[in-house]
């Protein structure tokens, strides 16, 4: 569960947290785990007024393979990447690539119209777009003089 | 089956590549895409991952023995949104690979699917050549 307040202008941890990683990548030969996303697949989120985009990285998994699923205001993303085990005649020289289930929840700081939501999944990169509820807009409350 | 659903993916870490002498001429940053490599009898496969890539976005390129990668990433920009959270950047792929003797530079075949690149790099059949022996 992630909860972090957001605002119109970029976080004012994001440059700490990437000072952070690039202070730890001096010192380990591998990112510490402080520093690594809270799961995988890492993802991004953009956000407006209107609601979020959400984007994740999942090169060669199967749409048919990724679930999506919103109540109120969190989102969970889990699919399962399919591992290419060597058939019998092959070796392997390298592998880098992970394979198996994953599953990722994020909880927004708005309720999402479960009507709206829509995802596209294109060269690898799954984008989903969470808008909000029209309850939880911001509204313009009028100052009414005197 | 059981045994695949236990199995758990982990790092989602993408690694930047040092910049060692050439710098990227583009000002985005480069990754180095994981890649998996498998051989058998006839080829050995190359696959590498990486998101964000269309099949026209890729280039490899053979100099002599070396086999270079290149993956270009347009990065996403939507209108009027502003990135709240960042967990992974997005950037160029890069990966250089020497090849051995072993492989038919003529017939490397390359897909690119889903965001993975998959090199199909055949190897040299077993070419007899018979060298006749002189008594001399």
């Amino acid at each position: 569960m992630l909860r972090r307040p957001f605002e119109s202008t970029l976080s004012p941890w994001h440059e700490m947290n990437r000072l952070r990683r690039e202070m730890n990548r001096l010192f380990d030969s591998t990112y510490s785990t402080r520093g690594a996303p809270a799961g995988y697949p890492a993802m991004n989120v953009w956000l407006s007024k209107d609601g979020a985009i959400a984007t994740a990285e999942l090169p060669g998994v199967d749409p048919d393979d990724i679930e999506i699923s919103v109540v109120g205001d969190t989102l969970t993303v889990s699919g399962c990447r399919d591992p290419q085990d060597p058939e019998e005649n092959e070796s392997y020289h390298r592998r880098e690539r992970s394979c198996g289930t994953f599953s990722r929840s994020f909880q927004l700081n708005f309720q999402v119209d479960p009507e709206g939501v829509e995802a596209s999944f294109e060269n690898g990169v799954l984008t989903i777009g969470l808008p909000r509820t029209d309850a939880d807009k911001p509204k313009k409350i009028e100052v009414k003089t005197a | 089956m059981a045994e695949e659903k236990d199995l758990q993916v982990q790092n989602a870490e993408k690694q930047e590549i040092e910049l060692e002498d050439a710098e990227r001429t583009r000002d985005r940053p480069a990754f180095v895409p994981r890649v998996d490599i498998v051989e058998n009898d006839s080829e050995i496969v190359l696959v590498a991952d990486m998101p964000g890539v269309g099949p026209d976005s890729v280039e490899v390129t053979l100099e002599q023995d070396r086999l270079t990668i290149n993956g270009y990433v347009e990065p996403m920009q939507p209108e009027g949104y502003a990135l709240a959270y960042a967990e992974y950047r997005v950037g160029d792929f890069t990966r250089s690979f020497t090849l051995s003797n072993k492989i038919d530079r003529e017939k490397i075949e390359a897909v690119m699917d889903k965001g993975v690149l998959r090199l199909h790099l055949p190897k040299i059949g077993p070419s007899q050549v018979k060298i006749s022996v002189r008594a001399g």
